[in-house]
């Protein structure tokens, strides 16, 4: 019995790292926003440029149908929903030039639906 | 009864100039213990178990597919492959074509298009045991609807002489993931079999993180290599990265095969994934299909890389 109040405590502790991460509300006032839109087959910008160790939030819009956007050498996914933004919430800690792309398949050019974060130092 | 392969033959009437292409081993052959002790696999259910035989696996054919800086030949490719096939005198007990059968585009009238006119030179192969599995070019627009139309289920399972196959799709969501439901009837659909029974298991994309910042992945990949790990004997055939990789999970054994349309460049050779232009002087390189005989004692003759006929 003593361990329910436990186990519950860290399942919403859990259920609440999960919304952090999938879902962050609005951004703290210290995050810099970065707005990123989707369309086939492309995103713009498809350069994006962040400071390392200055928190970020990538928000995420589709102008026309769901689109993925992966950047796998950050650890970052997310799907985007045309009429419902997702964000991303991280602070870059390595500089450098990391790929991301389109991880849901969306047509005849997708393979082209690329882009780019360069933090700089 | 057992029948050998003349693999010469073979070669000479495909017009192969192709080699070997590993020299580790399939269906129960495996080293068992890194001393040159070999396992024997048992027999499972399905035709005659020990039985040699040899199958083909064509992928990534692209029917559609025009550029000519990359394929001046895309319209003559799969005819030419599929008329190897069909004047070889030594016939497969099958052939599989692991995906993007078509290039994708857009418009449902023109995939549809597509696939009628790709159905239509495969039929030259009448007689033969023709199997499909659809890749996310013919696929992921519609969740798989216009494939299973034209080709039938998009995954499944059969046995052929005591050997598992399973056919699974990774790619009618286009999240490029098998999928919980999938999952669990792969899991149903292996608890039939048992441990020692060789497993061939046919997908489009890597099961493995092969190289994600291209797409060379599937999301839940691990989920099925898990399940598949209860099993001894495992070789997954795949294509989707149009060049021939070689990877090993645990005791699985993962083989990509060449593109029968275009080839891709090696992951992160490049900054950009993009088809490898047609080198004139070539024709055709890095451009093929494949042979497998899974009980083949040579291990040279278990793969056997194969070029599309010039002439």
């Amino acid at each position: 019995m003593s361990g329910l109040p436990v186990l519950l405590g860290a399942a919403l502790l859990l259920a609440a790292c999960r919304a952090h991460d999938e879902h962050p509300g609005a951004p703290a006032a210290a995050e810099r926003v970065v707005h990123v839109t989707a369309k086939k087959f492309e995103y713009s910008p498809s350069e994006i440029h962040l400071k390392k160790g200055e928190p970020v939030v990538l928000e995420l819009e589709s102008l026309d149908r769901t689109h993925g956007f992966e950047a796998p050498d950050l650890g970052l996914r997310t799907e985007i929903h045309a009429g419902e933004p997702s964000r991303l919430r991280f602070v870059p800690d390595k500089v450098g030039r990391f790929p991301f792309h389109c991880d849901v398949f969306c047509g005849s050019g997708h393979e082209d639906m690329t882009g780019e974060i360069v933090v700089d130092p | 009864m057992t029948q050998r392969r003349d693999r010469r033959e073979i070669l000479k009437l495909v017009g192969v100039g192709g080699g070997v292409v590993f020299a580790s081993s399939l269906l129960g052959m495996r080293q068992a213990d890194g001393k040159g002790e070999k396992k024997e696999a048992k027999s499972g259910p399905g035709g005659k178990p020990g039985e040699d035989f040899f199958f083909l696996q064509v992928t990534d054919t692209h029917w559609g597919f025009s550029n000519p800086a990359v394929n001046p030949e895309s319209g003559s490719t799969l005819k030419r492959i599929v008329g190897a096939i069909k004047e070889s005198k030594e016939k497969p007990d099958f052939v599989i074509f692991t995906g993007d059968l078509t290039h994708t585009t857009d418009d449902d009238a023109e995939r549809r298009k597509r696939m009628s006119e790709f159905k239509e030179i495969v039929k030259e192969l009448e007689g033969l045991d023709v199997k499909y599995i659809p890749g996310e070019h013919d696929a992921s627009l519609d969740k798989g609807q216009a494939f299973i139309e034209a080709f039938g289920e998009t995954h499944g399972s059969f046995d052929h002489k005591g050997v598992h196959f399973l056919r699974i799709d990774n790619v009618s969501d286009p999240s490029a993931i098998v999928g919980e439901d999938q999952i669990a009837w792969i899991k149903k659909d292996l608890a039939k079999i048992d441990a020692e029974t060789p497993v061939v298991v046919f997908t489009h994309r890597p099961l493995f993180d092969l190289y994600p910042q291209w797409d060379w992945a599937t999301k839940d990949g691990a989920k099925v290599v898990d399940a598949l790990s209860a099993h001894e004997y495992v070789t997954v055939f795949y294509g989707h990265i149009h060049q021939e990789n070689h990877h090993t999970t645990g005791k699985i054994e993962h083989h990509s095969a060449r593109s029968a349309m275009f080839p891709l460049p090696a992951p992160g050779s490049v900054p950009k994934k993009a088809p490898v232009p047609w080198d004139a002087a070539h024709p055709f390189q890095g451009i093929g299909y494949r042979r497998i005989e899974p009980r083949a004692g040579d291990a040279a003759k278990r793969v056997v890389e194969l070029d599309v006929p010039k002439s």
